[in-house]
């Protein structure tokens, strides 16, 4: 493991559609970038995003900024800062236009515009009625964007280190100067040294046992950024999507319910319409999944287990194949069903990661309460917390989030790095990566055991329901896991391609940003989006319209609270 | 329900040769096949190696030979295989370890049919028209993962590995088909060279091998219509 140094202006981490759109934005600003990622780009779970991106274009209807910017305050239960989903809500319309002109083969209306369907907790005129606004290509939105972004860089000739593994930002006298990566072919450590650093590295849904996240994505860059001493800021919100499908956890998009899908009980009955009784199945994802675990704990679930029903058979054979061939396909792939015909087993699947590095409008990180921005260091995507999503988010937005925010990053080191010089590289900056990497010699604990331990015990204990009981008890478990973390062992030995020593330290990451969650959420005693304390359930603003800060040192985790920012609208009871 | 495996390993370290091992593992028949190898790694042997990520057949990392035929191991239930599994890495590039080969010769042959949209007009303010009629005739092609499944089962790039393959030629057709793309000339007179589509036999075992069921020698076959129909 010798040390090889790279110098560039600007590193981003992570080939998703965050760091691509960064990392363009850069190239067109021709400034020195290279782009890091552990996986080839083109295999980002931005991939698999299916349903559509949010923007008021009105290509179908009348649509506004602003109603798009109502939806997700609302959506987010009033967590979110406006300032910055004003900004993303007014912004989606030119990136989406852009990404057109980029190639990006969206559907097409017969008037040759850009097709739009409607989407969960998506409406008119603050609440009226659904509207049409997720701008899609067929059930691959994802796909393409990822797709469109990569060919764009090939194009710009921006530089890729593909299969590289960051495992450590470095940081000295509060400015950040490069990142530390495992190349995971040669097993050799790299220095990349720079004036800036973006973290793109997206979700951490496998801390869950039902998950329609990536294997890959287990926090890497909010844990390397914890572990750096920075905050995450609100990780006691994570989203459950209510359709995946049963014991997989895959995720049927919601735009099968965007085209008129609907969920029924064991009675065959549309339960949707009893709890949200304007939108019904298109309430946003905490609703409804709360919603699918209270039929299944009255008995309703389907043959009296833990799932229920999509059925999308009213739908025709037409549509299902033209607009959800994807999801059509998972469905006949993975269940040996034909959505034509039959209905879907579905359960809630743990989705999305609401927080994550706190940064401001302009994609910097932020440290502390005040706002402080640690010099030369950037976040974007689902690895970052700006807030726009809250306490949830609302479908089509994440995509809207990673391009917008992604691209904002770009921009702002672009300025960064023609105004600052490099700072020196501290000696021995590799040391503690060499460290991580080489303890796991002498243990005795195997990894497999380990991580499904945790993801059983997050799924049960801290998932849609929440109680202080439960919450104690997941607390006492993270504890004895990341004890038990520190005895793991590998058996491959080899230089080459060793992912098993990468497994263990993902497992690592997942351990600690585990152990803030459950933290957040103990001490958040109230109900707020996809946080849901059935021991306090009833959203309390007067004490917890703030967002959460939560650091580790010397093994305990310590929480602050920042003031959300409100501009135009006020909290209000969220009813759909 | 048991599992048993046929596994070829290989690590450049200590092997001077691929050779095949044998596990058993307990697993579901609705299992995917990277379930049951992720099974073997968690269980049995820690040093087992192959790419995943998303595990749905969405991102393209997990092609390899299983009993034979190129698929994604994520995308294969074990209930449909007959056992013992046979898991073998692609074949046609360099092996870097057990399942895992290395793609830097793909993802070349890849950006050298300029898989990008290629336009020297300046944008409009919103988006260029384009009807569905137009989109629909290069939908199929957008589809692809890049998973070199198509290309590492041709008899052709067997034969000779400096041929572009089908999946560059999947990508290049998503462009030259597409109405808002001026880079078509281009792209025909790299498809048109020595080592281009005229490589390609028909002989469809691209097709087959396809996990987004692409249709791959129709794509190829109007590329090579559009050479033709340009020579004359
Ligand atoms: C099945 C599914 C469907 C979805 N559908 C929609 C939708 O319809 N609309 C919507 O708005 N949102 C949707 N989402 C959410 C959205 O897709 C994601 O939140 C978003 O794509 C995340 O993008 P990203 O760029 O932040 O991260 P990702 O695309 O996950 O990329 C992360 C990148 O970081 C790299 N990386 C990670 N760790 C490291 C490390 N240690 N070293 C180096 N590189 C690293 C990875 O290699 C990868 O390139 C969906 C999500 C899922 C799971
Ligand atoms: S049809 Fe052409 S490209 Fe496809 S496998 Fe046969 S020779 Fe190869
Ligand atoms: S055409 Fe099909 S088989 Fe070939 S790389 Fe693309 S998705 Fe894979
Ligand atoms: S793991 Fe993504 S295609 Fe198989």
């Amino acid at each position: 493991m010798s040390g090889t140094i790279h110098q560039f202006d600007a590193i981003v981490v992570g080939g998703g559609g965050a760091g691509l759109y960064a990392a363009l934005a850069l190239s067109q600003n021709k400034v020195p970038t290279a782009v890091l990622s552990k996986l080839y780009p083109t295999r980002s779970h931005t991939g698999a995003a299916q349903g559509g991106i949010g923007a008021a274009l009105g290509n179908k209807e009348e649509d506004h900024a602003e109603w798009h910017m109502f939806d997700t305050v609302k959506g987010s239960d009033y967590l979110a800062d406006q300032d910055a989903v004003e900004i993303m809500c007014q912004e989606a319309v030119e990136t989406v236009y852009e990404l057109e002109h980029l190639g990006l083969p969206f559907n097409r209306t017969p008037e040759g515009k850009i097709d739009q369907r409607r989407f969960g907790g998506h409406t008119k005129e603050h609440g009226k009625a659904p509207v049409q606004r997720a701008c899609f290509a067929a059930d691959r939105t994802g796909h393409m964007i990822l797709q469109t972004l990569y060919q764009q860089c090939i194009k710009n000739e921006v530089k890729f280190f593909d299969e590289f593994h960051v495992i450590d930002l470095i940081v000295q006298d509060k400015v950040c100067r490069g990142v530390v990566a495992y190349a995971v072919q040669t097993g050799e450590l790299h220095l990349f040294h720079a004036k800036s650093v973006l973290f793109a590295t997206g979700g951490s849904g496998r801390m869950f046992k039902i998950t329609s996240n990536a294997h890959a994505l287990t926090g890497d860059g909010m844990a390397i950024a914890l572990r750096n001493g920075i905050p995450l800021e609100d990780m006691e919100f994570f989203q459950f999507h209510p359709t995946g499908i049963y014991k997989m956890g895959i995720l049927l998009s919601e735009a099968c319910r965007g085209e008129g899908g609907i969920i029924r009980n064991n009675n065959g009955e549309r339960f949707m319409e009893r709890y949200a009784p304007t939108i019904k199945d298109l309430a946003p994802r905490d609703i409804v999944s709360r919603c699918i675990y209270l039929e299944v704990r009255d008995g309703r679930g389907i043959g009296g287990k833990d799932y229920v029903h999509l059925d999308l058979t009213h739908l025709g054979k037409e549509v299902i194949e033209k607009k959800l061939p994807d999801i059509s396909d998972f469905v006949r792939t993975y269940m040996g069903i034909d959505p034509v015909k039959d209905l879907i087993p579905i359960q809630p699947t743990a989705h999305y990661a609401m927080g994550g590095i706190p940064t401001n409008f302009n994609s910097e990180v932020v440290v502390d309460e005040n706002g402080t921005a640690l010099k030369g260091f950037y976040a974007a995507g689902e690895c970052a917390c700006v807030s726009v999503h809250g306490a949830n988010r609302l479908g089509t937005n994440s995509l809207v989030d990673i391009l917008v925010f992604g691209r904002r990053a770009g921009l702002s080191m672009a300025n960064y790095c023609k105004e600052t010089e490099f700072s020196p590289l501290p000696s021995n900056s590799e040391e503690p990566s060499r460290a991580l990497l080489n303890q796991f010699k002498s243990g005795s604990e195997r990894i497999a055991p380990l991580r499904s331990d945790l993801q059983s015990f997050m799924m049960d204990l801290c998932g849609v329901f929440r109680t202080e009981k439960l919450l104690k008890e997941a607390l006492t478990k993270v504890k004895t896991l990341k004890e038990r973390s520190t005895n793991l062992t590998i058996s491959d030995k080899s230089q080459v391609f060793n992912s098993e020593l990468l497994d263990a330290v993902e497992l690592l990451n997942l351990i600690d940003l585990a152990w803030v969650t459950v933290e957040s959420a103990l001490a958040r005693t109230e109900s707020r989006g996809a946080h849901y304390r059935e021991d306090y359930p009833k959203r309390n603003d007067a004490q917890w319209l703030k967002h959460t800060l939560a650091s580790l040192s010397n093994d305990s985790v310590k929480l602050s609270y920042k003031p959300v920012k409100i501009t135009k609208f006020q909290p209000q009871e969220r009813k759909y | 329900m048991k599992v048993e495996l046929k596994i070829q390993r290989y690590n450049p370290e200590t092997d001077a040769q691929p050779h095949f091992e044998n596990y058993s593992v307990e697993a579901e028949p609705t299992d995917r096949v990277l379930d049951a190898l992720l099974q073997v790694k968690g269980l049995l042997d820690g040093s087992l190696t192959l790419r995943k990520s998303c595990a749905h057949g969405i991102c393209g990392s997990d092609g390899m030979r299983i009993n034979g035929r190129n698929l994604l191991a994520c995308k294969v239930l074990i209930r449909n295989l007959q056992q013992p599994i046979v898991v073998e890495p692609m074949k046609g590039f360099k092996i870097i370890k057990d399942l895992v080969v290395d793609m830097e010769a793909f993802f070349e042959k890849y950006r050298s049919v300029k898989p990008y949209l290629i336009q020297n007009e300046a944008a409009p303010q919103k988006e260029r028209p384009q009807s569905p009629q137009e989109r629909e005739r290069f939908d199929d092609t957008t589809k692809c993962i890049l998973c070199a499944c198509c290309t590492t089962a041709c008899p052709s790039f067997w034969s000779d590995p400096d041929y572009v393959g089908p999946a560059a030629i999947v990508q290049a057709h998503r462009f030259i088909q597409d109405s808002r793309d001026q880079g078509g000339e281009e792209r025909l007179d790299i498809l048109g060279d020595r080592e281009g589509v005229w490589r390609c036999r028909t002989i469809f075992n691209c097709v087959e091998a396809c996990p987004r069921d692409i249709d791959v020698t129709a794509a190829i076959g109007e590329v090579k219509r559009k050479l033709l129909f340009r020579k004359i």
